[in-house]
């Protein structure tokens, strides 16, 4: 299997479990030019990122071109050892991949 | 050079990008009434599809960005609602061609704060919106972007 473009990190703080995650992602707004072809250089952008924690959605992202490439993402919840959390993304050419880790 | 380039072509295209951008961004997430917040180009245009005109100001909402941003490609910015109830946090970067960015929907469990990184192609005002039950709040931070952008 191909290297998953997320890295998902947990960490349970007190009776809050911290999510990060990093994609990989180029994030193109669709408004760059290439320089050497004068063309724009087609969006490409991560458009729906879910969360989940044991099957229930604990955020809902929309995102746009404004979102830096390889976007980062932190945030808590409350939640214990052994949770599941599921991340998923879908870009706006149709392209998604999703990673699922355990709580610690 | 690359990113400088990037951000300069960035802002440049803001200018023409009005036209340009609804012809090349893809559907986001459409509202009911058919238009996409996402590909609007002004704030007061995003404010009305989203319905937030006239938002409230709170000092409730808490953004944390830096003053000044050395590079507009990466700027952190965290955006916590003490607001009760809070179900969405929307973020809204002034001055970009298409100044919505993102929009945070939380479930039960989470608590209303995210921080996540944007793209600012020169000095801005962040807009951070927060919807709880009906009502929409509002807060703002200025980021100045240092290098990239127009050279201000």
């Amino acid at each position: 299997m191909a290297k998953s473009s997320i890295k998902l990190r947990t960490k349970k703080k007190g009776d809050k479990v911290q999510v990060k995650a990093l994609i990989k992602h180029p994030m193109e707004t669709g408004l760059r030019k290439n320089k050497k072809t004068g063309k724009p250089i087609p969006a490409h952008y991560i458009t729906d990122l879910t969360v989940e924690a044991n099957g229930k959605a604990v955020l809902t992202a929309n995102w746009s071109g404004s979102i830096s490439k390889n976007p980062f993402l932190s945030f808590n919840y409350a939640g214990k050892s052994g949770d599941k959390v599921k991340l998923s993304w879908k870009d706006n050419t149709g392209k998604s991949d999703m990673l699922e880790t355990a709580v610690k | 050079m690359k990113r400088r380039s990037f951000l300069k072509s960035t802002v440049l295209a803001g200018a023409t990008g009005a036209a340009i951008s609804t012809g090349i961004l893809s559907p986001n997430v459409a509202m009911a009434d058919g238009s996409d917040p996402f590909k609007s180009t002004s704030v007061d245009d995003v404010m009305k599809i989203l319905g937030a005109t006239g938002a409230e100001k709170s000092d409730k909402i808490k953004i944390k960005a830096p003053e000044i941003a050395e590079n507009g490609a990466v700027v952190p910015v965290s955006i916590t609602s003490e607001i009760a109830g809070t179900t969405e946090i929307i973020s809204i970067t002034a001055a970009n061609p298409t100044p919505l960015a993102a929009k945070y929907i939380f479930g039960e469990s989470a608590e209303t704060s995210v921080k996540s990184r944007f793209k600012m192609g020169k000095t801005t005002d962040v807009i951070a919106l927060v919807k709880a039950g009906d009502k929409f709040y509002t807060a703002q931070a200025n980021v100045k972007v240092t290098k990239g952008g127009c050279g201000g």
